[in-house]
C-alpha cells in the first residue's frame, strides 16, 4: 500500500494530509507556520510521519505548497544574482530591463543588465542577428565586475521563435560553466515583453530558495529514512516534478488558493461550484470550473513586480470564525458591527464559547446553532444574531461578486471556519461540506495533476488549425517534462484570443494540458 | 513659473489617459514607464499653451501606430523621436519646438512625455483628438480643414519612412501599410504644424484634463463620484458585465458587451458596442450615448478605467458618457468619427440629451 502527503504551507498554519492508494486520508495535521517555513513544514511532516509509525515507508510521494520562492521576493532574501540579458537592440530601448523594479529588489538580484541586437518582429523575421560576440563580452563583464549564479535571457517574441535564447543558453554554458543556472523567458511567460522578462529574471533568482528548500525537505525525509519523490505545486492548482520546479521556481508562487479550490473539488466531488475557505480572519472565495481554479484576468504583482502570470481569481472578505462582533467592549463604540477585526489564532482564549470575553463570529454562529464549538456556553443575545445576518448578507454580496452572474451553483464549504456559513444562501444551489475540509489546501496538493502550458501567435486563416495543434502537443510535452503520465495527459483549455491591427488576422494561442503523475 | 510635467505627474496622467481612451487606445502602463525613465534621465517637461510659442514654431503631434499586441511586445526604439525630428529638420529647416500628443487617449497620451524629454522640447497642452479614436485621419487637425500631406514614420530598426498623401485617408491606408511592414509598430508624426495654424485645430488643455481626471479619484472617499464630477459624466449604468462577445473584421476588434444593472438599476440591461473603443451604449433599443460622444467603463469601485480588452464576465462596472470637443459635432467632425463613420446607421444626438431623455440615467450628472 503506497501513501503520499500533500503539505501546504499558508500564512497561519501548515497543514499535512496523508492519501492512500484510494484517495483516502489515512493522516492529517495542522501546525503553525514558522517564519523560516521550513520549520513549519518539517513540524507538520513530523506530525503526520507519527501518526503513519509503522506505516511511514509505505510514503512515496511528498506533494508540497510551499510559501519559500514568495517569501524570499517579499523579503528580499536568500536571492541569487542575475545577469539579465534581452534580445531585442535596436528596438525595446525605451524601457530598460527592471525599470520598474523597486530599487531594493533590483539590487539584490540584478548582477548587470543589458539589451543586445537579436529578438524577432511579429513576422519572425529577426529585428537582428544575434551577436555572439556581444553576448560573450556582456557575460564576462558582468562575471568579472562580481557574482554571477543566474542568466535570464529574454527575447523579442521568443514565445514564437526561440531559437536565439537557446543559442544565447549554448553560449553561457560555454562561457561560465554548468554550474550557472539558465532562464529563458519563452518556457516561463506569454507575450508582453516586460513582464515575461520580470518573471524569467524572478525565476532566475529562485534557483538557490529551490535548491535549499528541496534539500531541507530531502533531510526532513532522510531523517526518517524515507526516499520519496518530490513534487511542487504551482499557482494553477497542478504540480511538477521536483527537478522542474528546480528549473521554474518561481511557478511555485501563489499555489495556496490553487491548492485549497482543488482540494475542496476533490473532497466534494463538485468539478463545478463555488469554494469559500473560512479561516480565523477572512474568508477566501474561489470558482471552480472543471475542477480547476477560474483565473483573474489582471496580471500578477509579485513583490511589486509586475509579472503576466495568471494566478487563481480570489475574492477575499474580512470574516472569519475569529472576527470580533461590534458593540462589545472592544469595538470603540463606533458601532461597527461585525469586523473587520479579528481575535485571529486567540479565539480560543478570547471567545465566548472558550471563556472569552469578546464576542465573534464564532459565538455568534454557536448562539445561531451553526454549530458546536467550544467549552462555555453561550446565550442568543440580539447582538450575535445581528452579527450572524450581516455575516450571511456579506457572503452573499461575495458570492453573487464571484459568480459572475451564473447561479445555482453549489457552494463548498471549506477551512477551520466553515460552520460559520449558514446551510442555504440565495445564489448557490446548495452548500456542501465535505469532510476534511479542515485541510482541503493539503488535500488539494497531494491530488493535483502535472500541467504545462504554451501560448503563441498563429495566423487566423489557414495555418490557424497546425499552429493550435503543434501548440497543444508543446504544452502537452510540457506538462509531461513536468511528470504528467504522457498516455494520459489532456488539453484542459484553449483559448484563441483576435488580435486587432495586424496585416493577416492573428489569433493568440493560450494552451493548457495536464495528467494525472506517472 | 512654467508648468512641467513631473515625475509625480506620471501616474495620474496614464490613470487619466486611460479614462479618456474610451475602452482603447492601448494600454498605458509602458508609455508611463517610458515617461518616467525619460524624466528620470533629461529632466521634467515643461508643459505649453499655443500662447506661449512663436507664431511659426513647429508643432509635431506624434503617436505611436501599431498593433497593441505588437507594441506590448516589441517596444518602442529610444532613438525613434531623434529620426522624426532630424527628419523634420531636413524638410523645414528648424527642429520642432513642442512635441504633441496626437491621441490623448490611452497610451498616445501618457508615451509623449518620454517622446518630448528625450527631444528637450516642451509638450503643447493639447492633442488632436480629447479621446482616442481608431484611425489616422479621425484628428481635430482633419476636420479643422488642414491639408493631410505630411505623415513622417520611424520604426524600431531606424528606417524613416515621409508620405505626402492626397487626403487623409490615403494618410490612413498608406502609413498603415508602412507599419506593417515595419513589423507592425512604429512612431509617426501625422501633421506637422505650425502654432499659428494649430489654433482651433487641435484641441487644447487635455493634458491638463487628463492629469486633472487622473487625480480625482486619489483619496477620495466616492471615487466614482469624484471621477464623474471632474468629466461631467452621465452614469450611463452601474452594473455586472454578464457578456462579452468579440469578433475581429477588418483588421479590428468588434464586439458587444451586456451589462445587466446592479443595486438601482437592477432590472436595467445596457449594451455596449465596441470597435477597439466602446462606440454606442443601447439600453432596450434606445442609444443612450454614442461616438464622438466618449463612453468609459470604470471599475465601480476604484473608478479606475476597464479597458475594452479587458472587459470580463462578471465585473462590477459603471458606465460613464460625457461629451466630446464641440469640433466633433461639426457636420466635418460627424462625418470623420460619428456614427455613421463606424458603420451605425444612426443620427448623432448629443449625449446630454439622449442620454436623459431615453431615461438612462438615474440621477443628473451635477
Amino acid at each position: 500500500m503506497t501513501l503520499r502527503i500533500g503539505i501546504d504551507v499558508g500564512g497561519t498554519n501548515t497543514d499535512a494530509a496523508v492519501l492512500d492508494r484510494s484517495d483516502r486520508i489515512v493522516a492529517r495535521a495542522k501546525r503553525p507556520t514558522t517564519p523560516d517555513v521550513t520549520g513549519g513544514l518539517r513540524a507538520a511532516l513530523a506530525a503526520v510521519l507519527d501518526e503513519l509509525g509503522d506505516r511511514a515507508g509505505a510514503v512515496t510521494r511528498v506533494m508540497l505548497g510551499t510559501t519559500h520562492a514568495t517569501n524570499a521576493i517579499l523579503e528580499r532574501r536568500a536571492l541569487g544574482r542575475v545577469a539579465v540579458l534581452r534580445l531585442g537592440a535596436p528596438a525595446t530601448t525605451s524601457i530598460p530591463p527592471l525599470e520598474d523594479w523597486p530599487d531594493d529588489l533590483r539590487r539584490a538580484v540584478a548582477a548587470g543588465a543589458a539589451i543586445l541586437p537579436g529578438g524577432y518582429f511579429v513576422d519572425g523575421r529577426p529585428i537582428a542577428p544575434l551577436d555572439a560576440g556581444a553576448v560573450r563580452r556582456f557575460l564576462a563583464g558582468t562575471a568579472a565586475a562580481g557574482p554571477v549564479e543566474a542568466v535570464a535571457v529574454t527575447g523579442v517574441f521568443s514565445p514564437a521563435s526561440a531559437d536565439q535564447e537557446q543559442r544565447v543558453a549554448e553560449i553561457v554554458r560555454a562561457e561560465l560553466g554548468e554550474s550557472v543556472a539558465i532562464s529563458l523567458s519563452h518556457e516561463i511567460g506569454s507575450l508582453g515583453l516586460l513582464e515575461r522578462e520580470n518573471a524569467t529574471v524572478l525565476n532566475a533568482a529562485l534557483y538557490g530558495v529551490a535548491r535549499d528548500v528541496t534539500a531541507a525537505l530531502r533531510v526532513a525525509l532522510e531523517e526518517r529514512g524515507l526516499a520519496v519523490e518530490t513534487f511542487f505545486a504551482q499557482n494553477d492548482g497542478t504540480l511538477m516534478a521536483v527537478d522542474y520546479a528546480a528549473r521554474y521556481p518561481v511557478l511555485t508562487i501563489g499555489s495556496g488558493p490553487a491548492n485549497s479550490l482543488r482540494g475542496a473539488a476533490f473532497l466534494s466531488g463538485v468539478g463545478d461550484a463555488i469554494v469559500a475557505d473560512v479561516g480565523g480572519t477572512s474568508t477566501d472565495l474561489g470558482v471552480l470550473t472543471g475542477g480547476f481554479p477560474r483565473e483573474s484576468a489582471a496580471a500578477v504583482e509579485i513583490g511589486g513586480v509586475s509579472t503576466n502570470f495568471r494566478m487563481p481569481d480570489i475574492l477575499s472578505v474580512a470574516l472569519g470564525g475569529g472576527t470580533v462582533v461590534g458593540g462589545g467592549p472592544q469595538s470603540g463604540g463606533d458601532g461597527a458591527a461585525l469586523g473587520p477585526r479579528s481575535v485571529g489564532y486567540r479565539i480560543t482564549e478570547e471567545a465566548l464559547v472558550f471563556g472569552g470575553a469578546t464576542p465573534t463570529m464564532t459565538d455568534a454562529a454557536v448562539a445561531a446553532g451553526r454549530g458546536r464549538v467550544g467549552t462555555h456556553p453561550v446565550t442568543a443575545a440580539e447582538r450575535l444574531a445581528r452579527a450572524v445576518r450581516l455575516a450571511d448578507e456579506m457572503v452573499v454580496d461575495a458570492v453573487d461578486r464571484i459568480a459572475l452572474g451564473k447561479a445555482d451553483r453549489p457552494l463548498i464549504a471549506v477551512g477551520g471556519g466553515a460552520f460559520i456559513l449558514p446551510d442555504a444562501l440565495p445564489g448557490v444551489g446548495e452548500v456542501v461540506r465535505p469532510k476534511d475540509a479542515e485541510v482541503a489546501n493539503a488535500v488539494g496538493a497531494a491530488i493535483a495533476l502535472a500541467s504545462g502550458r504554451f501560448e503563441t501567435i498563429a495566423p487566423a486563416g489557414a495555418g490557424r488549425a497546425a499552429a493550435v495543434e503543434r501548440a497543444k502537443e508543446e504544452a502537452a510535452a510540457r506538462a509531461a517534462a513536468a511528470g504528467a503520465d504522457p498516455a494520459r495527459v489532456r488539453i484542459v483549455e484553449l483559448t484563441e484570443i483576435p488580435l486587432s491591427y495586424l496585416p493577416e488576422s492573428a489569433v493568440r494561442v493560450h494552451v493548457k494540458a495536464a495528467g494525472p503523475l506517472t | 513659473m512654467q508648468p512641467a510635467i513631473t515625475l509625480d505627474d506620471v501616474a495620474p496622467l496614464a490613470r487619466g489617459c486611460a479614462v479618456l481612451g474610451t475602452g482603447g487606445g492601448g494600454d498605458v502602463r509602458s508609455g508611463a514607464l517610458a515617461a518616467a525613465r525619460a524624466i528620470r534621465e533629461h529632466g521634467e517637461v515643461p508643459l505649453v499653451t499655443l500662447a506661449d510659442l512663436d507664431a511659426d514654431a513647429l508643432v509635431v503631434p506624434l503617436s505611436g501606430i501599431g498593433a497593441p499586441t505588437v507594441s506590448h511586445e516589441m517596444i518602442h526604439a529610444e532613438a525613434e523621436p531623434d529620426r522624426i525630428r532630424d527628419e523634420i529638420e531636413r524638410l523645414f529647416g528648424r527642429p520642432p519646438a513642442a512635441v504633441m500628443s496626437s491621441e490623448i487617449g490611452g497610451s498616445n497620451g501618457v508615451a509623449p512625455v518620454a517622446w518630448a524629454a528625450r527631444l528637450g522640447v516642451p509638450l503643447l497642452d493639447a492633442d488632436g483628438m480629447g479621446r482616442a479614436f481608431p484611425e489616422v485621419q479621425m484628428v481635430s487637425m482633419y476636420v479643422a480643414g488642414l491639408p493631410a500631406n505630411l505623415v513622417i514614420m520611424s520604426d524600431v530598426v531606424g528606417n524613416v519612412v515621409t508620405i505626402r498623401p492626397v487626403d487623409g485617408l490615403w494618410a490612413e491606408r498608406i502609413a498603415r501599410a508602412v507599419c506593417v511592414a515595419a513589423g507592425s509598430s512604429a512612431l509617426m508624426a501625422d501633421y506637422v504644424l505650425t502654432a499659428r495654424e494649430a489654433r482651433g485645430a487641435v484641441i487644447e488643455g487635455t493634458v491638463t484634463r487628463a492629469i486633472a481626471v487622473g487625480r480625482s479619484t486619489d483619496g477620495a472617499a466616492d471615487p466614482l463620484a469624484a471621477l464623474r464630477e471632474t468629466l461631467g459624466a452621465e452614469l450611463l449604468i452601474g452594473g455586472k458585465v454578464t457578456d462579452v462577445a468579440r469578433r475581429t473584421a477588418g483588421g479590428f476588434v468588434r464586439g458587444t458587451v451586456t451589462v445587466e444593472g446592479v443595486a438601482g438599476d437592477r432590472g436595467r440591461t445596457l449594451t455596449l458596442e465596441i470597435q477597439n473603443e466602446n462606440l454606442v451604449a443601447l439600453e432596450d433599443g434606445r442609444v443612450l450615448a454614442m461616438v464622438p460622444d466618449l463612453i468609459t467603463v470604470v471599475d465601480t469601485q476604484a473608478a479606475t478605467a476597464v479597458q475594452t480588452e479587458a472587459l470580463r464576465y462578471g465585473q462590477r462596472v459603471s458606465v460613464l458618457a460625457w461629451p466630446c470637443d464641440p469640433l466633433w459635432r461639426t457636420p466635418k467632425g460627424l462625418a470623420t468619427a460619428g456614427p455613421r463613420a463606424f458603420g451605425y446607421d444612426l443620427d448623432y444626438v448629443p449625449v446630454e440629451r439622449s442620454a436623459r431623455v431615453n431615461g438612462g440615467t438615474r440621477e443628473a450628472a451635477r
